[in-house]
């Protein structure tokens, strides 16, 4: 096992599946000369040459556009948002054209295409550079939606991403590029869409999870087993379709559940897990499920209020408390 | 659209299929496909399958009830849809439809309807004197109506699901669990704690249903009777699978008792002498007698159902009756429920249906507990096999006059033996004997059948 | 790259005629040059402009009796647009269009059946009664849908040309959509990118002068499209979309500019529909003489006289044509009629292509 950045596992995984498949290319803003606002495209221009890694005018809307209309002609685009902030401008084509296509189409036209990109908290970029939309892409049928939180599980999961013939959504947490983790070197490593990972096996409350809330419910489970609290860790990974029977089976082991995110509680996908469990699992809860999310507010600048807008480990060790009766 | 789910043919030869088990709850969503209630046919039980999406508005067929094929059991539509054109003309079967629908936890049940039993009492007592105090009437109902488990302070008891599906499991009585959650709610480990304290011993076992006489309702039409599964002890389970192994599938076991049937005899002339079309027979008596002994000891009315034993809220009693082509064992439906001319009139019609070959499934199968009377034979005691699933049958010999010994003299009474075959797996001994013996004590003085 | 640079000239010059009014000298001798096509093509196109005409009142007809739902767009008066343009197409070339697309569905050659079926809400429609009116798709004749947020299609049309260019096909995608569309961002960022990467694109506004209820006069700055085409160096064309051997050439060019330099083109096609936005459009917007001035261009009417004025039309020859129309506008109706409606189970199919659970 290679002991590499998430960045540059992402990087692997794209260059591997330009390499494979000539009917995948890579489009957006800064790919290619610049190398990447983030370096995830690192060195792809020079080895696929500019038809295939393709540097975008500023016009997400157009050219997430042109992605659909180019998976519909028998392509396999991935677009990458800058960030997925910028995503926004192009939901029109995201949720009317990719995520409907084939369902409006009768099931003649597949849209296989990936939106990739950072999303989630950035370092104090404020309100418009650093949130979490996973929830808005999450509602739709039609679309997939990826978030990985280790270097093995983003490779992995991107190279299956880019080989699905649906429209998938895969948020790289920004914060976490730089985070290193062991990822197999074998050939042609991939994770299946649609499968959860339990991180860390537990036996009194389960700790579900996702991106960058990871590593928090990971070392809160360490510090909650110093209390003689075992934690179970969930991370779903694919968020739709979610692998709601993993997180059931473990619910029916522990009784009680914390759902740890970064996004707005509001209609977010721990409100939507929660309401999962409580319609399968109900009579396994010994605690209403809690969730640890950011809080209700658009993110501010100063690092003082960043820091309390985001939650932490303490939240999490503190919600598992709560749930567990200690 | 809201569709109706009707009884569907399993069988090739099905006439009308019985409702074993919804799978399904009303509300319950239902997609294409899935098993929706479990249906007993002539030949088996079988999973039945929604043949459309929607949610699961209305269940016109109660577990335990029949319905001819092409009938509706249910009604699928959409959630909240107005499916009152669908209802027009559907009675509801089931006497007790209304409690079976309560909205209980399952560990409330029992105590759920015992309150409400002691409610129905209440507004019987009130609908005598019409006039007393509202106020105190409202009084009462906030006590007789708990939605869960009356705590000390007449609070709701808060209690977790898990909690609650625990103690349902191991008989834990919720009320004498204080819990340590927020608010007092009982949580898991409140109920471990209370399982390791507690022993499981018969007083934890559920508490069944308390004997007591109901109306009957005449001309009223019962389907097989309701019932609740309770889960297997592991005692249970040992003995049943170590009878099994020495006896045979069945276990059984056999009390004989005799009984003096002067009164009961008496009792059944004066009744036909007030209403010759009556006919009342010795064995109606026996019949009634019977479903009368059942409801004082319940786990008699039971069935052996591998993982759960059965309890019954009614007594089914099936009469073995012999035709030309065997025996056969038509069924008084609640037999607890009817009086002994309703009793009367309805044997003999079942007997002469059977012996017609004219009865439908469900008049024959699923009887609670049997009664065979080879009296009229002349044959003085013997041991009758059990018809499974039920637990018990009684054998009824010939009444025959014999000396007996009546405060120290020697006097002639008219005497029956009765022999009970048990199902060991679900009836022991003592339970068993102790069943005969009230047989026996309300035979011997049938004025117990109007005392309730 | 520096071939981008020589093109960029072209187009700078082409787009600077556009802005001064000066139309295509091609464009003016259009209309009178109809004997250089052959006979077959122009009755292939009057045939055709008649068959989309006599559906789409079928459709008027079907929608007032219910058996049509949603909403329903309808393409009477403009027929001569997408009849002139298709007709320039090959069949492996895509059309993408928006929502007012029975006409050129028929004209890319689903099959009327298919069509009426699909809006009927029918199993046998060719969205599988999924789409409805605004959703017809055809990947068999590369009719790459209607769709329903205006302007949508026109970046998904750019991107289908991105693939024919880099599968190396020769492939034309043509784009319809309405003048209203033009106010979008999407169209200005699809002319933007399909100029910059040499796109096999024709961006086809067909200019009907109303966007819903607003006229065009009071929606946009300016009033010919073709002139927006200047600000991103694109070749434009500016034709009378009442004129169908005029559409014809017009989209003839565009296409030789595509396929043979791999170059977009927007060319505006002024036409007018004559019934509401939609079934349910009340029309208080415009005057019943001004419906009637545009009717006595209607597109059918001019071509058909300037066929028999040739001597390529007699009147026994028309009365064959609207025969076997309305036998085929009968079989289109019978056919959705009598197919059965979706099952129950395709509620949940075509939502995802690997569903994995």
């Amino acid at each position: 096992m290679a002991v590499i950045t998430m960045r540059d596992a992402l990087n692997d995984a794209l260059r591997e599946e330009l390499a494979r498949d000539p009917d995948v290319f890579l489009m957006g803003e800064e790919v290619a000369e610049y190398q990447g606002a983030y370096k995830v495209t690192r060195g792809l221009l020079e080895e696929f040459g500019a038809k295939r890694v393709i540097d975008t005018p500023i016009t997400e809307l157009g050219f997430a556009g042109l992605g659909v209309g180019a998976a519909m002609a028998g392509l396999r685009p991935i677009i990458e948002f800058m960030t997925f902030n910028f995503s926004i401008l192009a939901t029109d084509q995201i949720i009317n054209s990719a995520a409907k296509m084939l369902y409006m189409s009768g099931g003649q036209f597949k849209i296989p295409i990936v939106f990739r990109g950072p999303g989630g908290s950035a370092y104090q970029v404020s309100s418009q550079h650093s949130q979490a939309l996973e929830s808005w892409y999450a509602y739709f049928p039609g679309l997939k939606v990826v978030m990985p939180s280790t270097p093995a599980d983003a490779k992995g999961l991107l190279k299956s991403a880019i080989r699905d013939d649906d429209p998938v959504i895969f948020i790289e947490q920004e914060r976490m590029y730089g985070m290193k983790g062991e990822v197999p070197e074998e050939d042609d490593f991939t994770i299946p869409l649609g499968v959860a990972e339990v991180k860390r096996e537990g036996t009194d409350a389960t700790i579900i999870a996702r991106s960058l809330m990871v590593p928090a419910a990971l070392k809160a489970a360490e510090e909650l087993e110093k209390d003689g609290i075992s934690c179970e860790v969930i991370d779903p990974r694919t968020i739709r379709p979610l692998d709601i029977e993993t997180i059931v089976q473990s619910v029916q082991k522990t009784n009680r559940v914390v759902i740890a995110e970064e996004s707005h509680p509001f209609c977010g996908v721990g409100g939507e897990i929660s309401a999962e469990i409580h319609e399968q699992a109900f009579d396994y809860l010994d605690a209403p499920v809690k969730r640890v999310s950011a809080a209700d507010v658009p993110m501010p600048y100063a690092k003082n209020l960043e820091q309390l807008a985001i939650p932490d480990f303490l939240q999490i060790v503190a919600a598992v408390k709560e749930v567990a009766y200690v | 659209m809201a569709t109706q789910v009707i009884m569907p043919k399993l069988s090739p030869t099905m006439e009308e299929g019985q409702v074993a088990r919804w799978l399904k709850k009303e509300g319950d969503k239902v997609s294409m496909g899935e098993p929706l209630a479990e249906i007993d046919t002539d030949k088996a039980t079988m999973e039945m399958q929604a043949l459309s999406a929607g949610v699961l508005l209305k269940i016109l067929v109660n577990e335990g009830e029949s319905a001819p094929l092409g009938e509706p059991i249910a009604i699928v539509g959409e959630k909240d849809e107005d499916i009152s054109n669908l209802l027009e003309g559907k009675k509801e079967r089931a006497p007790k439809a209304e409690e079976e629908k309560a909205e209980e936890k399952p560990e409330a049940k029992e105590e759920l309807k015992e309150a409400k039993k002691e409610k129905e009492t209440e507004e019987e007592e009130a609908a005598e004197p019409k006039k007393a105090a509202p106020a105190k009437e409202k009084e009462k109902e906030k006590e007789t109506k708990p939605t869960v488990e009356p705590s000390g302070d007449g609070r709701r008891q808060l209690i977790s699901p898990i909690a609650a599906r625990m103690a349902a499991e191991a008989g834990v009585d919720l009320r004498k669990v204080q819990g340590t959650g927020p608010g007092g709610r009982i949580i898991k480990r409140d109920i471990e704690a209370a399982m390791k304290e507690a022993k499981p011993s018969p007083a934890a076992a559920p508490k069944l249903r308390p004997m007591a006489m109901p109306k009957a309702q005449p001309g009223a039409v019962y389907g097989p009777s309701a019932y609740r599964d309770e889960p297997m002890s592991e005692m249970r389970r040992t003995i049943a699978r170590r009878l099994v192994t020495s006896l045979g599938p069945v276990p059984h076991f056999f009390l004989t008792t005799e009984i003096e049937m002067d009164r009961a005899a008496d009792m059944r002339q004066q009744i036909n002498a007030l209403y010759p079309d009556a006919k009342v027979s010795l064995n109606d008596v026996i019949i009634k007698v019977v479903a009368a002994a059942l409801m004082q000891h319940p786990q008699v009315n039971a069935s052996f159902q591998d993982k759960t034993v059965r309890y019954y809220e009614h007594a089914d009693i099936g009469v073995a009756v012999a035709t030309e082509n065997g025996l056969i064992t038509p069924i008084v439906r609640a037999a607890d429920m009817k009086s002994l001319i309703e009793i009367a009139a309805e044997v003999r019609e079942l007997a002469g249906r059977a012996r017609e070959r004219k009865l439908k499934p469900e008049e024959y199968m699923g009887a609670t507990f049997s009664v065979s009377n080879l009296g009229m034979f002349g044959i003085d005691e013997f041991t009758a096999v059990i018809n499974p699933p039920e637990a018990a049958i009684l054998a009824i010999g010939a009444m025959t006059p014999k000396p007996v010994v009546r405060e120290g003299e020697i006097t002639i009474r008219q005497m029956m033996r009765a022999t009970m075959s048990c199902d060991h797996r679900v009836v022991d001994g003592a339970v068993g004997a102790q069943f005969l013996q009230t047989f026996k004590q309300i035979i011997e003085n049938p004025l117990y059948l109007f005392l309730g | 790259m520096s071939s981008q640079r020589t093109q960029r000239q072209e187009n700078s010059e082409a787009a600077a005629r556009t802005a001064a009014g000066v139309m295509d000298e091609p464009a003016r001798k259009d209309a009178s040059d109809i004997l250089s096509e052959d006979r077959d093509t122009l009755l292939k196109m009057f045939h055709q402009m008649l068959l989309i005409r006599r559906f789409e009142e079928k459709c008027a007809e079907s929608y007032s009796l219910g058996k049509i739902g949603g909403f329903c767009h309808l393409y009477i008066g403009q027929e001569a647009v997408a009849v002139g343009a298709i007709s320039a197409l090959r069949p492996e070339d895509y059309v993408i269009t928006s929502y007012r697309e029975h006409g050129q569905a028929i004209a890319k050659g689903i099959s009327p059946q298919a069509v009426m079926a699909e809006l009927y809400g029918k199993a046998t429609g060719c969205s599988k009664g999924k789409g409805g009116s605004m959703h017809l798709f055809d990947a068999r004749v590369n009719f790459m849908g209607g769709h329903a947020i205006v302007g949508g299609q026109i970046p998904l049309a750019t991107g289908i040309a991105f693939a024919s260019k880099y599968q190396e096909t020769d492939q034309v995608t043509v784009c319809f959509f309405g003048e209203a569309a033009v106010n979008q961002g999407a169209f200005h960022e699809s002319l933007n990118m399909a100029q910059l990467w040499r796109l096999p694109c024709i961006y086809l506004c067909e200019n009907n002068m109303y966007g819903m209820g607003t006229s065009a006069q009071r929606a946009m700055s300016m009033d010919d499209v073709a002139t927006k085409a200047c600000a991103y160096e694109l070749a434009a064309e500016f034709v009378d979309g009442m004129d169908v051997v005029a559409m014809r050439r017009a989209t003839q060019r565009a296409v030789e500019r595509a396929r043979d330099h791999s170059l977009p083109t927007l060319i505006e096609a002024r036409t007018y529909r004559y019934m509401g936005h939609s079934m349910s459009d009340p029309g208080k917007y415009r005057t019943r003489a001004e419906i009637e001035k545009y009717q006595e261009r209607d597109p059918i009417k001019l071509f058909r006289a300037k066929l028999e004025e040739n001597d390529l039309l007699t009147e026994d020859d028309v009365k064959q044509f609207e025969e076997q129309v309305r036998e085929e506008v009968e079989r289109a109706v019978k056919f959705a009629d009598e197919s059965p409606e979706p099952a129950p189970e395709e509620l949940a199919t075509d939502v995802y292509a690997n569903p994995l659970r």
